[in-house]
């Protein structure tokens, strides 16, 4: 954790963690100990469906937080705002991070379910590239120094990227509806018994805890560097 | 603004003595002067030509040929090819108005930044479509791929696929070569836009071979068409915000 002191040496952030990371960590812990202890497993997959309380939530989040980033970023087109273009940036390296919590999970599952790690099932490819195309966001955010330009040049991928979702979703699913392949695909989605549903509900809620906290702590993180980045500035102005 | 610009015209011009370009008019303009310069120097596209035929032949060895048929192997190659050599061309596209900052120049003329995307757009289609009508035939002799009947729809969504291509990487080579990664950036922001592209004319392209009933590709075209017609309008409306203000 890194801190940044005013220009009166008073510190911006004491805190170690903020009470809302706490907070959010503590309900997904409680949130997996009522999966682990108190839902009962499912029929036929047995344990390996416990990890879907942490792999749809994490898919749910991941959505929010990309639709967050393009609203940000017509936001930011429009009122041109930097602190628009801050709560993309930081949704967006949220939601970066919940697909990957979502592509890592999924393949754990479908081993013993489908019998392979991956399969090019249309959820998972439009998952794959959800993350490509927010990768590539913020590697271009990385590579543009000049805070307003970067700001301009990632809202215009912000808002193109979600124009894109629905193409690759039309195409991912036509691929695969004609090409039926003779592994097991995905079974329909059955309809939950009603502690699995509570328990997925909480976890829902958990990991939504979760995404704000996290909103929270980058969105700080992007302002002390914007400071840090000013006064760097001035520093290397000579004043 | 326009007229600002318009009354320091040199040589006594008066304003009203020229009339300003239209949309269509200044975007032509913009396209004629990019192909004009390509014409003229040749690089790129000779490179990418080149580039497509190595293409051809390397996909051709990385498959067994007695176990996948050429045919079989024909369109995926082919969009892959077309993708990558347009990437090249896509480039170079402002990667020209670099040198002596003819950017500016370009920015200071009396159009509107629309018609410098759309220009420079159409200047792209005509390089990629080139690149498409040299290695098109390039594989039906290499693969020994039947073109007869086919080559009309088949150039046909050749074009719709440009189209689209161009219509996302203009846009992305307008921001890569403000950024510090350049030649890396495009194909990383690109290529996820041509996913639906590709797999569309692919799918299309192997049905057109295989002698499948045109109602098959059709779901296919619909998203070829569709995108077209969103990426062009998003980009057009979003590029002025790619230029420095």
């Amino acid at each position: 954790m890194t801190s940044v002191l005013t220009a009166e040496g008073a510190q911006v952030r004491p805190a170690l963690m903020s009470r809302w990371l706490v907070v959010a960590a503590l309900g997904v812990a409680a949130a997996y100990a009522r999966v682990i202890w108190f839902t009962p497993p499912e029929a036929t997959q047995g344990l390996a469906q416990k990890i879907y309380y942490l792999h749809l939530p994490a898919a749910l989040n991941a959505y929010i937080a990309f639709g967050v980033v393009a609203v940000t970023s017509v936001v930011y087109l429009w009122l041109r705002d930097p602190r628009a273009d801050r709560v993309a940036e930081s949704s967006a390296e949220v939601g970066l991070l919940f697909t990957t919590v979502v592509l890592a999970t999924g393949p754990i599952w479908a081993k013993p379910i489908w019998g392979a790690w991956w399969t090019w099932d249309a959820r998972l490819t439009l998952t794959l590239f959800l993350w490509f195309i927010y990768a590539g966001y913020l590697v271009l955010r990385g590579a543009i120094i000049e805070p307003e330009m970067r700001a301009r040049y990632s809202a215009v991928l912000g808002i193109l990227g979600a124009l894109l979702i629905p193409f690759i979703h039309m195409s991912v699913y036509l691929f695969r509806t004609l090409h039926p392949m003779p592994i097991v695909l995905k079974p329909d989605r059955p309809s939950l018994p009603s502690e699995m549903l509570q328990t997925l509900l909480f976890s829902f809620a958990a990991f939504f805890l979760l995404y704000l906290a996290l909103l929270r702590e980058r969105y700080r993180l992007g302002e002390e560097r914007a400071l840090l980045a000013e006064r760097e500035g001035h520093a290397h102005g000579g004043d | 603004m326009r007229d600002e610009t318009f009354g320091s015209v040199p040589m006594g011009l008066a304003a009203a003595d020229v009339e300003l370009p239209g949309l269509a008019r200044a975007a032509w303009l913009v396209a004629r002067k990019d192909l004009a310069i390509e014409f003229r120097t040749r690089t790129a596209f000779f490179s990418a030509i080149v580039f497509a035929l190595l293409g051809l032949t390397i996909f051709y060895f990385a498959w067994d040929a007695t176990a996948v048929a050429a045919i079989d192997l024909a369109p995926g190659v082919l969009w892959v090819i077309f993708t990558f050599s347009g990437l090249l061309g896509l480039q170079r596209s402002f990667g020209v108005e670099q040198a002596d900052r003819a950017m500016d120049a370009l920015l200071a003329a009396p159009v509107d930044r629309e018609a410098i995307y759309l220009g420079k757009a159409l200047a792209n289609v005509v390089f990629v479509a080139g690149v498409q009508a040299i290695s098109l035939p390039a594989l039906a002799l290499f693969y020994n791929v039947p073109l007869g009947g086919v080559w009309l729809p088949l150039a046909g969504i050749a074009l719709l696929a440009a189209v689209g291509i161009v219509a996302v990487g203009t846009l992305f080579s307008a921001m890569a070569v403000n950024t510090r990664l350049a030649e890396l950036l495009l194909p990383m922001l690109s290529l996820p836009f041509f996913v639906p592209i590709v797999t569309a004319a692919a799918q299309t392209t192997a049905r057109l071979l295989a002698g499948r009933p045109a109602a098959e590709a059709w779901p296919w075209l619909r998203i070829l068409l569709g995108f077209d017609l969103v990426f062009v309008v998003a980009c057009a409306i979003a590029f002025p915000y790619t230029l420095d203000e």
